[in-house]
Order: C-alpha cells, then sequence, then structure tokens
C-alpha cells in the first residue's frame, strides 16, 4: 500500500465529470444551433438575418414632407405687392402693406425661416447675394412687430457657408436684428419627398433649420443668370438642396419649375436695390449692378417673378420658360395684370 | 551559486527597502506643492493652448489670434528657416524665447511646454505595464539616443543648402498636421453624430457646432490623412517599447535643445554625500538621464520627476557649474558619428533635388500652390508642412500633398486639389497664418490685382482648359455651363458660345457651349469642383500658368483686349488699367 508512487499533486489532472462534459456540449450545440438559426432560418422568420438577395441589407432612405407654409391673403389684398421708396424699411412696409401687412401672415409665437440668397463671397454691393439692409430689417420686423418666436435665416452657399455669410453682411445683419443664422453642416441635410416633382421627387434638402417651423419666407435679390436668363424669386430656392445639384443645369427649367411646388412659402420678397444686370449670377464688378429702389413681396411668386423679369431686369415679356412650367405646376399665374398693387 | 545571484539583483533593491522603513512620510502639503506638480500644470496650460490653436485656426474665428505662435516659438523652425533663406519671417523670432529658456533651465521645452511631449507622457504614464525594476532598465541611457543629434545635423545641413525637410520629424508640426488633418476631423466626426442623436431626442443639437472644429460646413477629407495618422500613432505607440521613444531618438528639436542644454544654468545637482545609490531617481526619469550617474545634461528634460523621487533629498534643480566628474554636458555622439551625419546630410541635398518630379522641366500639373506662395525652390526652402494653410481653409481645397504632386521633398506641403474644393476669392486666410513665409501674407488687393497691385495683376494659380470629349454641351448636346454660371472674375474667364443644334434626337436644343479666356483665368478652380463631370471634370484647372513664376508661367502677357476674333462672342472690353 505504502509502495504505490504518490503522484506529484500539480500533475494531477482532473477529468470532466460527466455532468461536466454534457453541459459544454449542450452549450456547444445550443449556441450552434442558435447561430445557425439566425443565419439559415428563411427570410421572413422571426429573428432570422438571412439576406439572400442581398438588397435586405440596402440602407433603407426615409424621405420626409415640407409642410405647406402658405397662409390665405386677406380679401382684398393684391397677390404682389410693390413698394419704392429711399429706405428699405419704406420700402418693406409698402409692398407688404399692398398684400395685406406682414402681421396677416405672422403670428405671436411663430418661428419663422427665411431664407436669402448668400450663394456667393461676395461683397454686398456687388448684387449676388440678398441685401442686408433689407434682411435685417425683416428681422426686426418679424420679432418686433409680429412677435415671432424665433428667425432662423439659412442657406446652401456655392463657396464655404462661413465665408459667404460673412462677407456678404448676412451674418452680421442677422445677428444684430436678433436671428439666428443655420449654417450646412454635414448633418443638416436629409431627404425630402416632393410629390409631383420632375427631378427632385426624393432628394436631400437643408433640414435641420426646418424643424418646428411655423412660417417661411424667401428674400431674393434679382440677377441674370446665362442659361436660364435670370435668378429670382423661385430659382432662390435651389439654395435648399444638397447632393450634386448641378446637374440640373442640363433640364434648369424643370428644376425651377420643381422649386416652385418643393417649397410652398408664407411670403416671397424680391428686392430690386442692387439688380445684377450682367456676368451672373456671381457678378464681381460694381459695374454690373443696377441700383434700384424697388422691393416686391408676394403671394404669388410666379406673378412676382415675371413682372421683376419684364420691369426690374428690363428683359420684356419673353419670360423664361421655367416661369411657364411653375404655372402649369399650378404655383401660381404668369399673368400679374390687374393682381398687383403699388402703395404710393 | 547564490553569489552570482546576487550580484544580479539590482544593486538598490535592500537600500531601498531600509531607506522605506527609515524615512518618515512626507508632510502632506508637500505632496500637491511639488514642483512636479507645476510642471504637469504648466503641460495642462500649453497642450490646451495648442488645442486651443487649432480650433482657432478656422475662418470664422481666427481673427488676428495668433494661431500660428507656437510653430513660431519652435527654434527649430526660426534656425532652419533663417539658415535656408537667410532671413527671419514675420514672427519666427520667437523662437528667442525658447532658446533664452534653454540656455536657463535645459530641455525644460521638452518637458514643460511641447504638446507632443506632453501626449507621450501621459501615453507612456496611462499604458505603463512596467515595475519599478523594469522601468529603470527602460529608463537607463542608450546609445542609440544619440541618432536624434544625427537627424537634426542631416536636416540642418539639408536647411543650409536650401532644402527644408524638419516639418517631417519636429514635433511641433507634426503635431499641429496631424491634429489639422486627422483629429479634428475624427473629432467632428462624433460631434456631428451626438447632435444628430441629441436632435432625435428632440433636443437642440446645433449648440454642439461651437466646439466643432470646422462648422458650417460638410463634412471635410485630407487626401493621405491616413498616413499622417500612422506616422504620428507609430511615434506614441512606441512608448510601449520605449518611454518617450520620439524624444529620446528621434526629435530633431529636443536635439537642438539639448546640444545647448550643456550651456544652461540650472541643471540637476546631486549631492553625493546624500546619495544612497538606490536608483529611485531612474523610475519615472523622463530623459533617460542618468540622474543616478552622471547627469547627462543634453538629455535631461528638466520634469524634476527625480527630486520628487528622491528619498535623501539628495538631488535638487540649481545654478551649479560643470563638473565634468558629475554631468556628461555634451551630446557624447562622437566625432565620427559626427562626420558620417554631415556627410549624410550633405548627400541627401542632392539626392532630393535631383529626384526630377518637381523641377521646371518636369513638374505635375496637380502641383497647384495655394495664393501667395512663393516661387517653387523658395517654397520648399520655407514649408515646414505644419499644415496650419490647410487647416484654415474654409473650402477644404488644401490638401497635403503626396508623392504625386511633389515627390518626397513635397510630401505634406499643400497643394490644392479642384476635386474637392476651390480658392475662395477674396480669402487670403491661409497667407495669415503661414508662419514661415511660404505663403507670403498677401491682401485681398493684391490677391485680386486691384488698387495699388493694379499693374502687378491678380495672383493667378494656374489655368482651366477644357476636356471638349467630356463637355456636356460640346460631346454630347446637353446643356449645362455651371462652369460658366460659377466663373466669378468680371468678366468672365469661362464664357459661352450659344448655337441651336439638332441632337440626335432630332430635336432642336440651345447650347451655351462654353470656352476659355486665359488672359482672365486666375486658375481659382471652381469651374472643376463644379463641373458635374465628377470623377475627371470635362474643366480641370493645371498648374501652369501660375503667376509666382516666370519659368511655369503660360502667356506671355494678358492681352489688351480678350476679345477674339469671333462675332459671336459678346465680351466686355477689359477695363485695363
Amino acid at each position: 500500500m505504502s509502495d504505490k508512487p504518490v503522484q506529484k499533486p500539480e500533475y494531477v489532472k482532473q477529468p470532466l465529470t460527466r455532468r461536466q462534459f454534457a453541459g459544454r456540449v449542450a452549450a456547444v450545440a445550443g449556441l450552434g444551433g442558435a447561430a445557425a438559426y439566425l443565419a439559415l432560418a428563411p427570410e421572413g422568420w422571426l429573428g432570422s438575418l438571412r439576406d439572400t438577395t442581398g438588397l435586405l441589407s440596402k440602407p433603407v432612405v426615409k424621405p420626409f414632407r415640407l409642410h405647406d407654409y402658405r397662409v390665405d391673403k386677406p380679401a382684398l389684398a393684391a397677390d404682389v405687392g410693390i413698394g419704392r421708396g429711399p429706405t428699405p424699411s419704406e420700402r418693406l412696409r409698402k409692398a407688404l402693406d399692398a398684400i395685406g401687412g406682414l402681421q396677416h401672415y405672422i403670428k405671436p409665437g411663430d418661428i419663422v425661416v427665411v431664407k436669402p440668397n448668400v450663394a456667393f463671397d461676395r461683397a454686398p454691393n456687388l448684387g449676388a447675394t440678398t441685401n442686408p439692409e433689407t434682411l435685417e430689417t425683416l428681422i426686426r420686423m418679424l420679432l418686433v412687430d409680429c412677435r415671432a418666436q424665433e428667425v432662423r435665416v439659412t442657406d446652401n452657399p456655392i463657396e464655404s457657408p462661413p465665408d459667404c455669410f460673412a462677407k456678404s453682411g448676412l451674418n452680421v445683419a442677422t445677428g444684430n436684428a436678433g436671428g439666428r443664422v443655420y449654417l450646412p453642416d454635414s448633418n443638416a441635410f436629409k431627404v425630402l419627398n416632393t410629390p409631383g416633382a420632375e427631378l427632385i421627387e426624393n432628394w436631400a434638402f437643408l433640414h435641420r433649420p426646418f424643424t418646428n417651423v411655423d412660417k417661411v419666407i424667401g428674400v431674393a435679390p434679382v440677377k441674370d443668370h446665362n442659361l436660364c436668363s435670370a435668378s429670382m424669386r423661385i430659382k432662390n430656392w435651389y439654395g435648399l438642396l444638397g447632393g450634386r445639384r448641378n446637374q440640373f443645369h442640363q433640364d434648369i427649367h424643370s428644376i425651377v419649375s420643381d422649386l416652385s411646388i418643393m417649397m410652398r412659402p408664407t411670403l416671397t420678397l424680391l428686392d430690386g436695390s442692387n439688380i445684377l444686370m450682367k456676368n451672373g449670377p456671381t457678378g464681381g464688378d460694381p459695374s454690373d449692378v443696377k441700383p434700384g429702389n424697388v422691393l416686391m413681396a408676394a403671394v404669388d411668386p410666379v406673378a412676382q417673378d415675371a413682372w421683376a423679369y419684364e420691369h426690374l431686369l428690363e428683359r420684356g415679356r419673353n419670360y423664361p420658360r421655367y416661369l411657364f412650367k411653375a404655372e402649369e405646376k399650378g404655383s401660381g399665374r404668369v399673368d400679374w395684370q390687374g393682381r398687383i398693387k403699388e402703395i404710393v | 551559486m547564490n553569489h552570482i545571484q546576487l550580484l544580479n539583483i539590482e544593486p538598490s533593491d535592500s537600500s531601498r527597502s531600509k531607506g522605506a522603513v527609515r524615512l518618515p512620510p512626507p508632510p502632506k502639503a508637500r505632496k500637491f506643492l511639488r514642483i512636479t506638480n507645476a510642471r504637469i500644470l504648466s503641460q495642462i496650460f500649453f497642450f490646451t493652448m495648442f488645442l486651443l490653436a487649432i480650433w482657432a485656426t478656422w475662418t470664422t474665428r481666427v481673427g488676428g489670434y495668433p494661431v500660428s505662435r507656437i510653430l513660431e516659438m519652435d527654434p527649430l523652425v526660426s534656425i532652419a528657416t533663417a539658415l535656408a533663406t537667410g532671413h527671419v519671417y514675420r514672427f519666427l523670432g520667437w523662437g528667442i524665447l525658447v532658446l533664452g529658456l534653454t540656455f536657463l533651465f535645459g530641455r525644460v521645452f521638452c518637458n514643460w511646454i511641447c504638446p507632443y511631449g506632453t501626449l507621450h507622457q501621459f501615453v507612456g504614464w496611462l499604458f505603463n505595464t512596467r515595475n519599478t525594476s523594469e522601468r529603470w532598465k527602460s529608463n537607463s541611457y542608450r546609445p542609440v539616443y544619440t541618432l536624434k543629434y544625427m537627424i537634426l545635423a542631416v536636416l540642418l545641413i539639408m536647411a543650409s543648402m536650401g532644402a527644408l525637410q524638419i516639418g517631417l520629424l519636429d514635433p511641433i508640426c507634426l503635431m499641429y498636421r496631424t491634429f489639422s488633418t486627422v483629429f479634428s476631423p475624427a473629432a467632428d466626426m462624433v460631434i456631428v453624430s451626438l447632435e444628430d442623436r441629441l436632435a432625435a431626442a428632440g433636443a437642440d443639437g446645433v449648440v454642439l457646432d461651437a466646439v466643432k472644429f470646422a462648422p458650417g460646413v460638410d463634412s471635410r477629407v485630407f487626401v493621405g490623412s491616413f498616413w499622417i495618422g500612422v506616422f504620428l500613432m507609430t511615434l506614441v505607440g512606441m512608448n510601449l517599447v520605449i518611454p518617450r521613444f520620439f524624444c529620446r531618438v528621434l526629435c530633431p528639436l529636443g536635439a537642438m535643445l539639448g546640444a545647448i542644454a550643456r550651456f544652461s544654468v540650472f541643471r540637476i545637482d546631486r549631492d553625493v554625500h546624500k546619495c544612497t545609490d538606490c536608483n529611485l531617481c531612474l523610475t519615472r526619469c523622463e530623459g533617460a538621464a542618468d540622474p543616478q550617474g552622471k547627469v547627462r545634461l543634453s538629455e535631461c528634460f528638466s520634469c524634476m520627476n527625480c527630486i520628487d523621487d528622491c528619498p535623501e533629498d539628495a538631488l535638487r534643480f540649481a545654478a551649479v557649474g560643470l563638473d565634468t566628474k558629475q554631468v556628461v554636458p555634451g551630446m557624447s555622439l562622437g566625432r565620427r558619428r559626427a562626420v558620417f551625419a554631415a556627410m549624410a546630410g550633405v548627400l541627401a541635398y542632392p539626392f532630393l533635388k535631383n529626384h526630377g518630379v518637381n523641377t521646371d522641366e518636369n513638374y505635375s500639373p496637380k502641383l497647384i500652390r495655394p495664393p501667395g506662395s512663393v516661387e517653387e525652390s523658395d517654397f520648399l526652402s520655407k514649408c515646414i508642412k505644419c499644415d496650419q494653410c490647410i487647416k484654415v481653409c474654409p473650402t477644404n481645397v488644401l490638401q497635403p500633398a503626396t508623392f504625386e504632386e511633389g515627390g518626397f521633398e513635397g510630401l505634406w506641403t499643400p497643394v490644392m486639389n479642384f476635386n474637392i474644393g476651390h480658392c475662395q476669392l477674396k480669402c487670403t486666410l491661409c497667407s495669415e497664418v503661414c508662419p514661415t513665409g511660404a505663403i507670403r501674407r498677401i491682401t485681398v488687393e493684391e490677391k485680386l490685382g486691384k488698387a495699388d497691385y493694379a499693374s502687378a495683376g491678380p495672383v493667378v494659380l494656374g489655368t482651366a482648359f477644357f476636356d471638349l470629349g467630356r463637355c456636356l454641351p460640346h460631346a454630347m448636346e446637353i446643356a449645362c455651363v455651371v462652369c460658366e454660371e460659377v466663373c466669378p472674375v468680371s468678366p468672365k474667364a469661362i464664357q459661352t458660345k450659344d448655337e441651336e443644334v439638332r441632337n440626335v434626337y432630332g430635336e432642336i436644343v440651345l447650347l451655351n457651349k462654353p470656352f476659355m479666356v486665359p488672359d482672365l483665368c486666375i486658375g481659382c478652380g471652381i469651374c472643376q469642383v463644379e463641373c458635374p463631370v465628377t470623377d475627371s471634370p470635362a474643366v480641370y484647372v493645371t498648374s501652369v500658368g501660375e503667376s509666382r513664376s516666370i519659368e511655369r508661367r503660360l502667356l506671355l502677357a494678358p492681352r489688351q483686349h480678350a476679345a477674339v476674333a469671333s462675332d459671336l462672342i459678346q465680351i466686355q472690353p477689359l477695363k485695363h488699367t
């Protein structure tokens, strides 16, 4: 008995018990079975991860829809109002009074988006961007007269957004008046669904400033444009698009008319204080600009653009084709006769 | 057997335990009012300043702030550019500050100021797995630490001949470059996803824009930044192998400061009568400067850890003279190695310059330098690859060059990539932040050739060309002319010839076919970035015609009237000034 060699304790092996063995085998079988179910169970079965075509894993983009921001105009008001005067505030007041006054459209507590044209890194006097004085006066009217809750100013410029807002003077103008600038950061875009649009039925849109918004106002300058002859109020919604928007030049009239149904604004303003007569839409030389003293406010942007084309750019009645396409899509009427009012 | 084992034991083990038993614990106040805590505060301060500088290097923030000051304080930048150009540009005299500090206190810069040093020390501390005796080994001096002096010699000799390559390894350039092109876009990515989460939860995510490095624009990319990041991170990772690997082995700035540290007024001084040879001073010695023996002044970072760790108060930082029995003042490089380094430096110059990819005969059409850049060989004697211009650029057009544009010599210098962005007409930010004048400081008037600069004309970056086989109106009868629309000069350098043609489907279409007026083109590249043929644009800018170089110009002179002999072209005559 005592002759039996003693095993050194550190070399003693402990065999698995039957219970341990069964447990481990069961664990392997269970995990393996579960993995096999996830990987191999037919599509549609509860919990199955299977994707036989490779299409299930395609990213799903859920487009959103914009509201219709339009407000019915007062019974006796014109569709398009024209204001002339030496100061932006006088022009604005006259033009807005002609279509029923700003307070009819903007109610206390509204969150308002104002969309100027900030396309280029240009000084304000070059006419390539919205006049900062006009914007500042407008924001003050919105916040003070109409008691709007918040005014957001946004655009997706062609050049560097912070620079464009800074050098066009619109950043300072917005800040002075108490508005807030929203710049197009990479996460500011979402896919917008516009029913009936030819080219942009689903397209990246500058979404961030439009969360919880009640009213939308556009403020654009009047500019020469080689391809579509003129860039005015409707074309200015281009600045809310993201993505490869420069492809749309291949069908400029369709895209501009699409823009007219993409955005149904509360009001549109067209500023004829610095009219870019040639070398548009960039300009760059003060001699390209004709100073003016006109400002238009409208609930019908089509008629507004038509009148501006004829009277501000002085290009006669051979209107750009996109205006007629916009009319076909129900955004307004080109024929402005009798729907226009100027308060003198 | 027992004797041999005893001999292998570190000589201090027994004395350490004795010392620990004998000494009373230090008073509490001394625990906080330590010089090493002051050092940590200094490091935090300068690292924060560095991050703030990177953050402020952005179009809406830069204002007049000295965002490149840490680069301008870097004496290696000052001295190497002075050797290369014979002059000291703008604020580079600030380097004297750090030199002065070194003459007073030794390499304090390395462990009190340098943000890269701080990063190394922090990483080494956080991921340390060594026990005390392993740390003594890893913090002992090794002969390979002389390599940095050879690197410095090579870089300075090259610089004196006109090839500036200090930016590859200078720690400040390295930090600026990597934070601009790698870490700041990475941080912005994180912030963007946080904002999205906040917005999804109904909160106002826009407030986080303030901490973004590049707010208000689409996400930014930097060509080849992967390698810039890998370069820095590999060096940081080397801390796990050798603590402060970069600082001890490679850093040319540390080498320069080490070379003058022997003249410093203050130094670490060991009282040999108090010293019990316990080796505890080696435990956290950052510079591997042998404080337990003859202190190596050129290696000592003045981190003061040894003073902190000495149980006998035998170490102090004091104004004492050189005693070669107690210190090793110099670099321990040796004459043969110095000669070897000098020869390598002399050879490196022709190696670089005869590479032949960036000469006036053979240069890349993609080598388009930012506005204000000096002529190419001058540029290469000034650019330190800090990439501050690339960080401040609002349109992301400025990119670190790869081997393709400028060969090895031009690696990570700024070039314009017009597939990514364009040079904004009224922007001169890159020239504002450039610390060395590779991009000379210019005004908007000078850039556009207005006012006093009318006779010199605008700064021309390159020239736009059409690839008619890819242009939609020219090759495919499809309307487009985005290039003409965005051309920012007045009158436009891209104009159109309007034609009504019958297309392949028999429809009559009006085509505005664009063409170039090279006299008016300034090479801003907006036509290229906006061209809808996105992969290989139908209108593209190449570097020929750049106004900074007579050798690389295209037109003898702009024609007086840029009107081409065709009635079809309605062009405004140039108001020639």
